[in-house]
């Protein structure tokens, strides 16, 4: 630019000097400038040229670096993500609560089922629940593994428990998962869960009747997954058989489970499962619970030998607007169990002579509820529990003293909550319980929170 | 006489069976609609592709329901967004469904964010900061060139999973390029208007829009990502927009309105509610000319 400037002020100059000069020499050094011109724009063109290449070069030069940042970045996000994934994934659940009961919480009791586990209300007042410390990752490409230990207060001391402790095949295909280990029992819809991931801060009536809350033994589980559009589960567990509701001493299958689930959508917004389960223990040997004494003697403790036999149907139904449950969403469930059991009732301690019954039992009871997230980070519920029993045995007064009588009672309760979630990972709930688990009426209010740190793994559906 | 119907029927299962089998389609279980439609676009009718969610549906919130284990039981090829984006219900739905061929290391388990850089990689991991991916912001697909990288990766796995036809999938793929190179150019001539405007967020979902388009992010509604705005926290973006005057508000269309609406009525800033994703009926190429319009119409 300058220099065709100065080209320019050139020929002025030169045009301007000397009008009087003869016309000839201004040819001549009209002639001149217009070389001069000539030859000046072929080297700005030149230059001209020479500075678009060398910036097309620079581009390309910083095209190179960029591609080159982005693969350090990348190698580098990969480095560190590899040194994440061989730590498996840790988290943990802090659960609190205070408790309000009318009743004393002791006095606990559901006439027609004999206690046991982990059954009963909780504690009074300011108390820890489970605090539960679960480990899992995939073990490498053929297998999951996951341990949870449970830690909790009980009678004033501090119990540790190995919750679940299982490894699961992940590599097997066509639809077969093995599963091997201590786990929770894939029957019923409630009882694979989580304490922390339901939705009442106290279990359904019929899974504290019959199973102290929840069933977990050690045992091996297969299930199978039908290549079909409709979701189709069939399984079956092999398992120990010593723990409640069981007991005893196995050496071999001490107890087995057979489940089916299917389940759908109805459109996009509604989505369905409905389970059938089947549970069994032919060889129930000194299955115990809860014990009391008579005027201070010697306590004497209700004791099961015999054969036992759950069945027992699930039911959920999910509806969220346009399928986003997000902001609101409805969650509907039943669940109904039915447990028949044949042997014989011993009241250890008592005597002599030791006081022993034939025993005819059959025990069902169903709970159903509702829970609606009404906007984000809130939602209710409301659950009504109803169980039944009508045991039969060569001598009445052993199975009422066993708690195996209904005392002409319907247990029953209402309960209703109130959940504010402000995040995924913390939880503060009301709730409050109209039970009449047994003839005096109870009112129960839990003020819970229920915290998760560090990783936390999908709930089901 | 019987041996030779049998003898028939059996040939007759073995041809249905072989027939059958030839014309077998792929199917692919797409976490998000965007993949769906760009394996639709790079494997046309070679494949039946299933989406997860739909563009009303928030990807980071579903849940592994009975009908998803189902499709994911059948699926020959799993596309996702990856980056921790389907943590809380993938790794659920894939041991639940026990196919091998979608597991994670296999060729049939592919995730869009391994063949792109993430934009928004935290420093820190601190839950206190809100629902923060480690890998960095997984909203990848608002990029086209990003899509375009992609795209190639997937060509290639598809020819992977299915080497009978990989010289159609080849050919897809070079079509998609010119095409969607055509695209890119016609949208950044278009929207070049759009340069240096001065948008609110609801959730912090437009990074890579933002970098493409080079709009400028002045606050965005959620105190942190996955925490719904609060009232302290809005009065804040208030004030900060007497100072320094918005553009537009972006958000999308499976996210709560409340907030942005709120804001709406107190600033008068135009609202402009995007699909998220790719809806049903419609191709990548039409959801990009879709959003581009609306951000253009709003000016």
């Amino acid at each position: 630019m300058r220099k065709k400037f100065l080209v320019a002020a050139t020929i002025a100059a030169v045009s301007h000097i000397n009008p009087v000069w003869a016309d000839s020499d201004i040819e001549a050094l009209r002639k001149q400038v217009e070389a001069l011109k000539n030859d000046y724009e072929q080297r700005i063109n030149a230059l001209e040229e020479r500075l678009r290449q060398s910036e097309a070069k620079t581009q390309l030069a910083q095209q190179k670096v960029e591609q080159i940042a982005d693969k350090v970045a990348t190698s580098k996000t990969s480095a560190s993500q590899q040194q994440n994934t061989f730590n498996p994934a840790i988290s943990l659940t802090l659960d609190g609560r205070y408790a309000d009961f009318d009743n004393d919480p002791d006095a606990y009791e559901l006439p027609g089922f004999m206690l046991g586990n982990e059954a009963g209300l909780g504690e009074e007042g300011f108390s820890i629940g489970h605090t539960e410390l679960a480990i899992s990752a995939n073990v490498d490409n053929k297998f999951y593994g996951k341990a949870t230990l449970a830690i909790h207060e009980h009678e004033g001391e501090t119990e540790t428990e190995l919750e679940e402790a299982y490894i699961q095949t992940l590599g097997l295909g066509y639809g077969v998962a093995l599963k091997a280990g201590r786990f929770f029992s894939a029957i019923g819809y409630l009882n694979e869960q989580h304490e922390h991931a339901w939705d009442f801060a106290d279990a359904p009536l019929i899974y504290r009747g019959l199973f102290g809350d929840q069933l977990r033994d050690d045992g091996l589980q297969v299930s199978y997954v039908a290549p079909t559009d409709t979701f189709m589960q069939i399984g079956t567990e092999l398992l120990r058989g010593d723990r409640f509701p069981g007991g005893g001493d196995h050496d071999g299958v001490g107890a087995w489970t057979v489940f089916a689930n299917i389940g759908g959508d109805i459109g996009i917004e509604h989505s369905w499962q409905l389970g059938l389960n089947h549970w069994r223990e032919n060889d129930v040997d000194d299955r115990t619970s809860g014990a009391h004494s008579h005027d201070g003697g010697p306590a004497e403790t209700p004791s099961f030998s015999g054969d036992s036999k759950i069945n027992s149907l699930d039911l959920v139904y999910k509806w969220a607007p346009n399928g986003n449950p997000t902001s609101r969403n409805l969650k509907l469930q039943f669940e109904y169990f039915d447990r028949r059991e044949d042997g014989m009732i011993t009241m250890l301690n008592s005597g002599p002579p030791e006081e022993v019954s034939t025993y005819d039992g059959q025990q069902d009871g169903w709970y159903t509820q509702a829970v609606y997230q009404f906007k984000p980070h809130w939602r209710t519920g409301i659950r009504y529990d109803r169980l039944s029993s009508n045991n039969k045995g060569s001598d009445e007064d052993v199975l009422a003293e066993a708690g195996l009588d209904d005392e002409g009672h319907t247990p029953e309760r209402y309960s209703a909550m109130l959940e504010w979630l402000p995040s995924e990972y913390s939880r503060i709930r009301l709730q409050f319980n109209r039970d009449d688990s047994y003839e005096n009426s109870d009112n129960q209010v839990f003020l819970q929170y229920t915290h998760s740190l560090g990783s936390h793994g999908a709930h089901q559906f | 006489m019987f041996i030779l119907i049998k003898k028939h029927l059996l040939l007759m299962l073995i041809f249905l069976f072989c027939s059958a089998n030839s014309y077998a389609k792929i199917n692919v279980f797409a976490c998000e609609p965007e993949w769906a439609s760009l394996v639709q676009i790079l494997a046309g009718d070679r494949v039946k592709a299933f989406s997860a969610t739909t563009a009303l549906q928030d990807p980071h919130h579903i849940q592994a329901r009975p009908s998803l284990i189902a499709k994911a039981r059948r699926a020959d090829l799993l596309i996702c967004t990856g980056a921790e984006l389907e943590t809380g219900w993938l790794p659920l739905l894939l041991r639940k469904s026990a196919n091998r061929k979608i597991l994670p290391g296999q060729t049939g388990h592919f995730m869009a964010s391994d063949h792109v850089l993430l934009l928004e990689k935290p420093k820190q991991l601190d839950r206190s900061q809100g629902d923060v991916h480690a890998d960095g912001n997984p909203h990848i697909h608002l990029d086209p060139h990003r899509i375009m990288r992609i795209a190639e990766a997937l060509s290639r796995t598809l020819s992977r999973v299915d080497a009978d036809n990989q010289a159609d999938y080849q050919n897809n793929w070079i079509s998609f390029k010119e095409s969607w190179s055509r695209a890119i150019a016609k949208w950044e001539q278009l929207c070049q208007s759009l340069r240096g405007k001065q948008i609110v967020v609801n959730h912090n979902s437009w990074v890579y829009l933002e970098d493409w388009l080079k709009l400028k992010r002045l606050a965005t509604l959620e105190p942190k990502p996955g925490i719904a705005p609060g009232s302290t926290h809005l009065a804040q973006v208030l004030v900060q927009l007497k100072d320094s005057q918005a553009d537009m508000i972006l958000y999308a269309s499976y996210q709560n309105d409340k907030a942005v609406r709120w804001l709406e009525q107190k600033t008068h800033i135009p609202v402009v509610e995007l699909p998220f994703s790719v809806s049903t009926n419609e191709t990548l190429f039409e959801w990009y000319d879709r959003i581009i319009n609306q951000l253009l119409d709003s000016q």
